[in-house]
Formats: C-alpha cells, structure tokens, sequence
C-alpha cells in the first residue's frame, strides 16, 4: 500500500495525543502524586488537544475531496471511518469541559468534571480503536486484517502517550517520577512485544493466490500483459514496492528508534534524557507507521501479476 | 427484485479492449462521467477506466492457453466497498443490485478503493471522487433505445459476445443458463463478498501438435535395430 504522509502524521500524532490524555486522566484520578498539579494538567490537556487537532486536519489532506468531509458522520452503523469521525468529534466538548473543570478547580476537581474526564479518556481510546478497525476491517490486505492491529494501534498510542507525559511531567517538575518511569518502560516493553508478534504473523504465507484470483485453481498462472502501457489509479495505490533489504534495514531502524533507544533514556531518568526518549519513539513510530503501509500487499496486486500476497 | 450483472466467457475473449474503450466512450459522458485522464498525450499518461483488461498465460506448454481477463465491478452481494464508506456516496441498488457512487457525496478517502479487491474502483484525480462502473444504468434502462440496445456499452461492442448482460436471480436467463451449463464461477471468492459477474472457464481441448518431423530412412533403422537390442 502507498504510505500516504498525511496519515502517517495523523495515525502517530492522534494516537500519542489520544494515549497522553486517556493515561493523564487515569494517572490524575487514581490519585497519583506528581499528577496533582494543574500546571502539569493543564499543559498536558492541552498538548493532547493540539497533537489530535493536528492530526485530525492532516487526515483531511489525503481527502481527494473535502469539502464533503462533513458528510463522513453519515455511515456510523457500518463503516469504521464513520465510527472513528463521530467519536472523535464527541470527544472535543468533553475533553474541553474537563480541561476548562482544571483551569477552574485546579487538581481537585468535582465529580462532574472528573466524570467529564473518564468519559473523555474513554472516547479517546474509543477513536483510537476505530482508527485500527479502519484498517482491520479490509479481508482485501491480510497484513491488516488482523486482531493485531487494533492492539498494535492501542498499544502505541499509549506508549507514545506515556513518554509525553513523563517528558511534561520531568520538564515542570524536578525529576521524573518512579511511577511514571515505570508505566513507560512497562508500556514501550508491551508495544515491542505487539509489534515484534506483528512482525513474525505477517512473515507467514496465506491468503488469496493468483490462482483463486483468476479462478485456475488447477493450473500455474503467470500474468503475460497487464493491459495498460502506463501507471494506473491501482499501480500508484496498491502497488508499490519497497525492496527486501531496505525494508529489513528499516524494520531494525523501528525497533531502535521506537523500543530500545527509549528505553535505555527511560531508564537513565532524566528529564533531558525523557524528552529525547519521546522525541526519538514519535520518530521510530513514523517509521512504524510507514512499514505497516509499506508492507501491506493488498489482493488487486494479484492481477498485476504477484504469486501471493 | 433482480440481480443483473454480466457472464465473461474466457475461451472466446480475444483480448481486444474493445469492452474498455467501449465503456470509457459511453461513461465520460454519462451520469458519473467524465472520466478524466491526467496528461493524456504526455510523457506519463494516467487515465480513469472503469473496465480493464489482463492477459494471462495459463497452465505449460503443450497444455496452455492465453486467457484474457476482461474486469470491471462484480456488483458484490455483499460489497464491502459499501461498508466501509463512511460519507454514503456508495450505495447498492436494492431493485437491481446495481452498485453505484453518488457522485456528489463522495468525498475521496479512497477506503471502497482499498475495500475491493477486484480493483473496480478508481478514483478520478480531476473530480477527486470515485468512479466505478454502472452497469450502464443510463442505458439498460433507457426505453428511448430499441429493445436490443438497452445493454450495457462493454457487452453491446464485444466482437465475439464474449460478454453477456442479464439478470441472475430469473433461472431461465441467458446469464443463469451460461453460468450452470459452463460452470461459470467467481473470483476470488474466499473473501466472502459474493460476486455477481461469472467467468466462464475456457472449454478443455485436445492439444494440436503444430507440427511434426518425419525421421530419415536411417534414424528410422536405427529406431527399429534399438527396439530390438538391449543394451
């Protein structure tokens, strides 16, 4: 599939948001220590916010036409993409009203504005996991259509989430607090255990042949002439091609830049060291994003002439 | 109640194209139309069509045949691309099963796109919408047509009626006889979607040897003295 730059910003961005806000509620209404700040809050609220909107308007630019966009609430009872508007939609009053309960009432805040918060996380995981079943729901890319992907897609988000409330929260106090180092570590050790499981499943072969494809189930099939003499919607779209090696090469780039390089900074515990953690996970995440397009091979490849998917 | 679509016979396509340039002439200026090209006379040509063609090669020699693969929409019974459309644009005709896109709803996410795994749809990179095929919906039922010409423009063209239009659900219709007479069958059809639109398999022949070498007088002997000695 062709790695469109608009959605891989959007994916990475949303999610880190989505995770940072749901985590920084539950961190808060657990009662966590470092999180009884509403400077911290308050920044933390609003990063979430403004990573989400950020993401949401670049979601738009893959649009081929916007100004139809309104129209994607319409299809709510089928289609995840409905799903994942609507819900990210409702959860702006609501995340506002928690943020604005903060501003007002600082950390200690009243049931009403705590309940705004549970919500709120809730719809953010709630998009989060529309997102991923937008992807799942396609039997058309096995690499996809999976139950992995909405893990894959929930597990980033926290992880990411996490690093940037351990960045805000080392930056506006002194020092980074042992809870949230630990949630960290714990959430970058689950999101390479997803992905490393993700990795291996799609390396095994299944699915469509060429040979249900073309419906000669008995009979080697080769494709003689694809029928047009230049790059088509389809080639463009589903067929491009990365080679073996670079894809290797970049898959070690992921786990460095996404897993094992946070780590080691998360450990060291530092507040310099937990930005660069965050910074260098958003980064491994873009490439993460960018192989889950890359190396999904979508059925119509099968007519252009691949064996298997 | 119907269900139209169209049989595609594979032991008599010719692969000539004429079904796709057919369908491009008559839907660029039909209800979805046009059907824009991106630097049609330049260097690097890229064009909408709603009907494409593939040439494969089928089984080894002796025993292949070159099979043309004509595609455009299925008209799926259960068509995904419908699903997963978040705007609405897509939609199945319930009366005739005809799957369309309206045109000023779609808003061109692409993801029917990605749905389809027959490669129907295209997105048309001047409207940024979707296009797909009809059924030539703005002409099967067009009563200013005579009778005969109420089809769609891809089977109208065909030069060896290797395509046939017609209604699935009635048992005694040309697409239901041809479908059960030649086990006409789907694409794909592990993936669940139910595709209306058979390809008839190509007939099963005898091979035809193109030619062959008479042996001299001498390697004949030879022929006859190796039957007899073993060595």
């Amino acid at each position: 599939m062709h790695p469109a730059f608009s959605v891989l910003i959007f994916t990475v961005t949303s999610g880190a948001g989505y995770g940072l806000f749901a985590l920084m509620v539950l961190a808060q209404l657990a009662g966590l220590n470092a999180l009884q700040d509403s400077t911290l809050l308050l920044s933390g609220a609003v990063l979430a916010l403004l990573m989400i909107t950020i993401g949401l308007l670049s979601s738009t630019l893959h649009l081929a036409n916007p100004k139809n966009a309104w129209r994607s609430f319409a299809r709510f009872r089928t289609s995840w993409l409905s799903r994942e508007a609507v819900f990210a939609v409702l959860f702006y009053p609501v995340a506002l009203l928690y943020l604005f309960g903060i501003y007002a009432q600082g950390s200690e805040l009243s049931s009403l504005y705590s309940a705004c918060g549970v919500v709120a996380a809730l719809l953010a995981m709630v998009t989060l996991f529309c997102t991923s079943m937008i992807y799942a729901s396609l039997k058309t890319i096995r690499q996809w259509c999976t139950a992995l992907t909405p893990l894959n897609y929930l597990s980033m988000g926290l992880m990411s989430g996490a690093l940037c409330l351990a960045t805000l929260q080392a930056l506006l106090q002194d020092g980074l607090s042992p809870v949230l180092r630990s949630a960290g570590l714990g959430l970058i050790a689950l999101g390479a255990v997803v992905k490393l499981i993700y990795l291996f499943w799609i390396g095994k072969p299944a699915g469509a042949t060429i040979k249900t494809a073309t419906g000669f189930t008995q009979a080697s099939v080769r494709l003689l002439d694809a029928g047009h003499s230049a790059g088509t919607f389809l080639t463009n779209e589903f067929g491009y091609t990365v080679a073996a090696n670079k894809l290797l090469r970049l898959r070690f780039a992921m786990v460095a830049l996404a897993f094992v390089v946070p780590f080691l900074l998360l450990m060291q515990g530092h507040a310099a060291a937990t930005v660069l953690a965050a910074l260098l996970a958003l980064a491994g995440l873009l490439v993460e994003r960018w192989l889950f397009f890359a190396e999904a091979r979508h059925v119509v490849r099968l007519y252009h002439g691949d064996q298997r998917t | 109640m119907a269900k139209l679509g169209l049989v595609v016979d594979l032991d008599t396509c010719v692969g000539c194209h004429g079904c796709a340039t057919a369908c491009k002439q008559w839907n660029t200026s039909g209800t979805i139309g046009p059907l824009s090209d991106k630097d049609p006379y330049g260097r690097d040509p890229s064009g909408t069509w709603l009907n494409r063609v593939r040439t494969y090669e089928v089984g080894d020699t002796p025993n292949s045949k070159t099979v043309h693969m004509p595609m455009s929409c299925m008209h799926c019974e259960d068509a995904a691309c419908v699903t997963v459309c978040p705007t609405g644009a897509s939609y199945k005709r319930k009366e005739d099963g005809i799957v369309l896109v309206d045109q000023d709803k779609c808003m061109g996410c692409n993801l029917c796109s990605w749905a389809c795994p027959y490669g129907a749809r295209e997105l048309d990179p001047q409207a940024g919408t979707m296009k797909k095929c009809t059924l030539c919906v703005d002409r099967i039922y067009d009563e200013k047509l005579p009778q005969a010409e109420r089809q769609p423009a891809c089977v109208l063209t065909c030069p060896t009626s290797s395509r046939v239009f017609g209604d699935f659900d009635d048992p005694n219709s040309d697409v239901s006889r041809l479908t059960r007479e030649r086990g006409g069958q789907q694409l794909m059809p592990e993936l669940g979607y139910n595709p209306v639109n058979t390809y008839l398999p190509p007939r099963n022949k005898k091979v035809v040897e193109s030619y062959q070498i008479k042996p001299s007088l001498g390697a004949t002997l030879k022929q006859w003295v190796n039957k007899v000695i073993t060595r």
